[in-house]
């Protein structure tokens, strides 16, 4: 992806421009227009089926898995539209990392599964050194420094979820999207977790999805709040997008409020 | 520690190299994929090519000097015809057909083409396959009337009706599958009839009676072990224990209907015993498959009635889980069809013309037709080889696609 | 389960909730347990008429022309031979046979020996000069394990022959099907799109039911010409191990693939958009984090590929040649094992013959040999899918 010198450095880590995505005749969010400043953590929070995973898919191109879904609009990143036909989809999600629900590690060994990404990306340098750099921006060295080559999967759910966030950061990507990381967890490692996003904050710009508002309250810089058209097309819709702390004590949109009160949702 | 760096130069950016390394790989997968499919139509247009061609026929007896009077031979009178075959056929031959069917009864070209067949005697000197029969027409042709000048060229199907309803000759001309057909179906029936009922039950004991202890793993990881057990090991258990242990019994001397001078264990009985045992563990795995996927909540609402054990599977189990053990057993049928090795070391006969007459008789299959057709080496045998295999992936297929009819049609009912 | 169906409501009347004893229950429970273990009792007659006629196999004599050609008239009293000096080594204890009298060696020296005479229940019998002396040996365990003649006519009795014959033809079938196979079952786990795969799928289901002596018709008559085109009419023989070879690799080729294809697709795609999430192809995801993941299943299908490859029968007897010979070219003609079998059970075979016996020694060594296999594919998968998971 080639850097182009003549514009000035952009101001947000990624942005979005009358982001749309359809599967098939189905159109599941719309219009979404968004910017996300760096190193700052933004939540995505709404009800459940408002499409926050699938705004958070189109932000690395991985909607693209499913065969019928396809993107309108533009997405922002590096000063490039990331939807063009010259830019190679595997190259953005090496730059624009993504962390699931449900803790997936490879079936491999603790270092591979963070070494993995290096290697096929074609990393140059000092591969162990990567590793032992990953884990511990991960929070997770001290407690695997001993048992590297022990299968991944060997680990409690907390563990290899932070297993799984080191191997994001092993490729060294500039954004990393979170889709709701700590929901298949209990309180403690998600406290851990939470704590370990704002750590990583200091390096790396965040996006979040998160159906748990206080958590959302507690994390994240800003907030986009994502709920369904109120045409009645079931279309995700941005809502409102402001600093997390104004739109909770004082939302601007009335949907917004009922939302955050518990009216629905 | 931070390892937060922008730069990307720590990782060599050989997209190109990627992409088309994974390309290159692509095309390996889909031509390996396309390799199966090339096969099929090879081995299947291999076949076909040596099922229909043209045939240069020369009498053996010319047409010519069996009518007399100048008139062509397919316009004599029905009379004249019979007057010609019992002159020119042994007696034995002549009685054979007239019991057969009165030649009075007989119609004119029924009794034309006994006579062609049994007197003319037309032999083939030269087969050409279908591919070069469509090509070389004229080439063909011209063969024809240079080196065979009192011959004719006919197109043949070698698969037609003749072939199916006639019985094993030495005539390559006059030899069809008839019997082999007939000792196949024999020895399925008799198969299935052992193997169904008998591999039903256990797979209904294993999977609603057997608690999990050791002897009821041992008995399943036995039965996994059976189905891979080469299909020639079963003949040899055959040939030991039906042929001849049990020789008494399966040669039908023990019931007093056998011949006692021919009589041995190679019978149909022993075959379709054999057969039996062989499906036996595919009817059993499939069965198992079948009676798990019937949901639990059934059992229990039935037993939640008061019903015994039995009545519960009777009633509901077995019924839900019926499609799938019978496209099992069609399943199990079509490989039992195809086994030869097996067929083989039990004795099957080399040559029989007569349809067997019970499970006491000598057999053929169909399978063993087609290989010992294939195993001689003049090229006449290839074409009836050919039109054997036909026959027998026809039937093949009739009977799957009667099994997915099945799975599709009550699979959704569940 | 037994409920007592006597449950009759009365006021002030017990209910009686005992079982009574249901004798059609009992019953059909006893007939579907025998079902169940007749199982067992096939595994078991399957080893004891293999293992009895194996050791009769073994056990059992032969005669040999011993070259050795009495010299002076016998008569009935005379216990001691004059030999030629050519032929045969006799040894003490071996037994001899001349004519229809069995005589046991007490003592041979190098031109005459000293016999019992009438042994084994023999009648006493006068010999002529010319008469020819049998020698009688026993196929040993050593012999039939290291010869590597297969030649029964002159007592060669080495297994190697045939078994090189079936590894040859083995490793041709492995060596198209498995990566072929493979290959497809990435295709279409991987890669192919719902249509393709609904196309693809039911074609090599087809493949699979073909009858294998269709398969060998198809060997003798459409392989074997090609390869003899190929490589030259010279180099190829009509009857080889490598045209039946290559079409035992098309017969098992579906089994491969449509195993190979489950082992991939079980593996669940979250593991995938891992691999895509952190920048990787397709093929790097296929190849290096799918195939990994469901390598206990491909081994399984490998091996059970490979079961049935050694026990494959029609093909080599109708392609691969009769007659065995050791041999490691591929392009001459040799006898496996099965092929074997059904060669001498397609003769007249007599019941008491070394040759009938012979094909229950073979037929174990072939069922001990897919057995082990098979048996070891299902350790293989039980031990990793716990890893797995």
């Amino acid at each position: 992806m080639a850097k182009s010198n003549s514009s000035p450095k952009p101001k947000y880590a990624i942005e979005s421009v009358n982001l749309s995505v359809h599967y098939g005749d189905f159109q599941a969010v719309r219009d979404v227009n968004l910017k996300f400043e760096k190193q700052r953590i933004t939540a995505i929070i709404g009800p459940s089926g408002c499409g926050k995973s699938t705004v958070l898919r189109a932000f690395n191109r991985m909607n693209e898995l499913v065969p019928s879904a396809s993107t309108t609009g533009k997405v922002l990143f590096s000063g490039q539209n990331i939807y063009e036909a010259h830019v190679d989809p595997v190259e953005v999600r090496r730059r624009i990392g993504m962390v699931f629900q449900k803790p997936n590690p490879f079936p491999k060994s603790i270092y591979e599964n963070v070494a993995w990404g290096a290697r096929i990306n074609g990393f140059t340098g000092d591969i162990d050194k990567l590793v032992e750099g990953s884990l511990h921006s991960a929070a997770l060295w001290e407690e695997v420094k001993d048992k590297l080559d022990q299968s991944g999967l060997s680990l409690s759910g907390g563990q290899q979820q932070r297993l799984c966030i080191a191997r994001a950061i092993a490729v060294r990507p500039d954004i990393i999207l979170m889709d709701e990381p700590a929901s298949a967890l209990d309180p403690i490692a998600t406290l851990r977790i939470e704590e370990l996003m704002r750590d990583l904050a200091k390096d790396y710009t965040i996006i979040i999805v998160t159906h748990n508002m206080q958590q959302a309250a507690r994390v994240s810089d800003s907030t986009a709040f994502f709920s369904l058209a109120e045409d009645g097309s079931r279309a995700g819709m941005l809502m409102e997008f402001g600093k997390t702390q104004g739109m909770f004590t004082n939302p601007k949109r009335k949907i917004t409020e009922e939302y955050i009160t518990g009216r629905f949702g | 520690m931070s390892v937060k760096s922008k730069n990307s130069d720590a990782f060599s950016a050989d997209q190109q190299r990627r992409h088309r390394l994974g390309h290159a790989w692509l095309v390996f997968f889909q031509a390996a994929t396309v390799v199966g499919i090339i096969a099929l139509m090879a081995l299947l247009l291999n076949i076909i090519n040596s099922s229909f061609g043209f045939v240069l026929l020369e009498d053996t007896v010319s047409r010519e000097s069996l009518s007399p009077s100048g008139v062509a031979l397919e316009d004599l009178s029905r009379d004249d015809l019979v007057t010609i075959f019992n002159d020119n056929v042994s007696t034995g031959l002549f009685t054979r057909y007239e019991r057969e069917k009165p030649f009075q009864q007989r119609t004119q070209a029924d009794v034309y083409a006994l006579v062609i067949d049994f007197v003319v005697e037309p032999e083939i000197k030269e087969q050409w396959s279908l591919v070069d029969s469509l090509l070389n027409r004229d080439e063909i042709q011209a063969i024809a009337i240079n080196e065979h000048p009192q011959g004719h060229l006919e197109f043949r199907n070698w698969l037609d009706w003749d072939f199916v309803r006639s019985p094993q000759s030495s005539f390559v001309e006059l030899a069809g599958v008839r019997t082999a057909i007939f000792g196949s179906l024999w020895t399925i029936a008799i198969a299935i009839l052992f193997a169904f009922p008998v591999g039903v039950g256990a797979a209904i004991y294993l999977e609603e009676y057997a608690e999990d202890t050791f002897i009821s793993r041992i008995v399943q990881t036995n039965i996994n072990n059976l189905a891979g057990v080469p299909s020639i090991i079963y003949g040899i258990l055959g040939l030991a224990i039906f042929v001849r242990a049990l020789e008494p019994l399966t040669s039908g001397s023990f019931f007093g209907v056998a011949d006692p001078l021919t009589a041995n264990g190679r019978t149909i009985l022993s075959a379709g015993l054999t057969l039996g045992l062989l499906v036996l563990p595919l009817i059993i795995i499939n069965a198992q498959e079948a009676i798990k996927a019937v949901p639990n909540s059934l059992r229990r609402a039935s037993s939640g009635l008061g019903a015994t054990r039995w009545q519960t599977i009777w009633h509901h189990v077995l019924p839900g889980a019926l499609p799938g053990i019978l496209t099992g057993t069609i399943l199990a049928i079509s490989r039992a069809i195809g086994e030869t090795a097996p067929m083989v070391v039990i004795g099957a006969s080399t040559f029989i013309q007569v349809d067997p007459s019970g499970p006491f008789s000598k057999f053929t299959t169909l399978p063993i037709q087609i290989f010992q057709w294939t195993a001689r080496p003049q090229d006449v045998f290839r074409n009836l080889a050919a039109a054997a295999s036909l026959t027998l992936l026809i039937m093949l297929l009739t009977m799957n696609a009667s099994a997915i009819f099945l799975r599709n049609r009550y699979g959704k009912k569940q | 389960m037994q409920i007592s169906n006597s449950a009759k409501k009365q006021e002030g009347t017990q209910v009686d909730l005992r079982g009574k004893p249901r004798m059609s229950e009992f019953l059909i429970q006893n007939f579907l347990m025998l079902c169940g273990l007749l199982s067992i009792v096939i595994t078991a007659g399957i080893v004891f008429e293999l293992g009895k006629e194996s050791l009769l196999f073994f056990g059992r004599q032969q005669w040999e022309q011993s070259n050795k050609v009495l010299t002076q008239d016998l008569a009935l009293a005379d216990s001691q031979i004059h030999l030629d000096t050519v032929g045969s080594q006799l040894e003490n204890g071996d037994l001899l046979r001349i004519d229809e009298e069995m005589l046991l060696v007490l003592d041979a020296g190098s031109t005459q020996i000293e016999v019992e005479r009438a042994a084994q229940g023999s009648q006493l019998a006068a010999h002529n000069q010319g008469s020819e002396i049998e020698i009688a040996s026993t196929v040993s365990l050593l012999e039939f394990f290291t010869g590597i003649d297969w030649n029964p006519q002159i007592g060669k009795f080495g297994i190697w022959a045939l078994v090189n014959a079936t590894l040859m033809t083995s490793l041709a079938a492995i060596v198209v099907a498995l990566p072929l196979g493979l290959a497809t079952a990435i295709y279409l786990s991987e890669y192919a799109s719902q249509r393709a795969r609904s196309a693809l799928k039911p074609i090599l289901e087809v493949l699979a039911g073909v009858p294998t002596v269709v398969y060998g018709y198809f060997a003798l008559t459409f392989m074997t010409p090609l390869l003899r085109t190929i490589f030259g009419l010279e180099r190829v023989e009509i009857y080889n191990t490598a045209s039946a070879g290559i079409v035992i690799g098309i017969l098992i080729l579906p089994l491969v693939s449509s195993m190979s294809e489950d082992a991939l697709s079980a593996v669940p795609n979250s593991l995938r958009e891992a691999a895509y999430g952190l920048g990787a192809t397709r093929l790097e995801t296929a190849l290096r984090v799918v195939v990994p993941a469901a390598l206990s299943g491909i081994v399984a299908a490998f091996i059970v590929a490979i079961s049935r490859a050694i026990g494959e029968t029609m093909i080599v007897a109708i392609a691969a040649g009769a007659g065995s010979s050791f041999t490691f070219n591929p392009f001459e003609a040799a006898e496996t094992m099965t092929g074997h079998i059904v060669r001498i059970s397609g003769g007249d075979l007599s019941y008491d013959s070394l040759d009938y016996n012979s094909i229950f020694a073979i037929g174990l060594m072939l069922f001990l040999m897919t057995l082990s296999l098979n048996i070891f594919s299902q350790r293989i998968v039980r031990r990793f899918r716990e890893v797995y998971e």
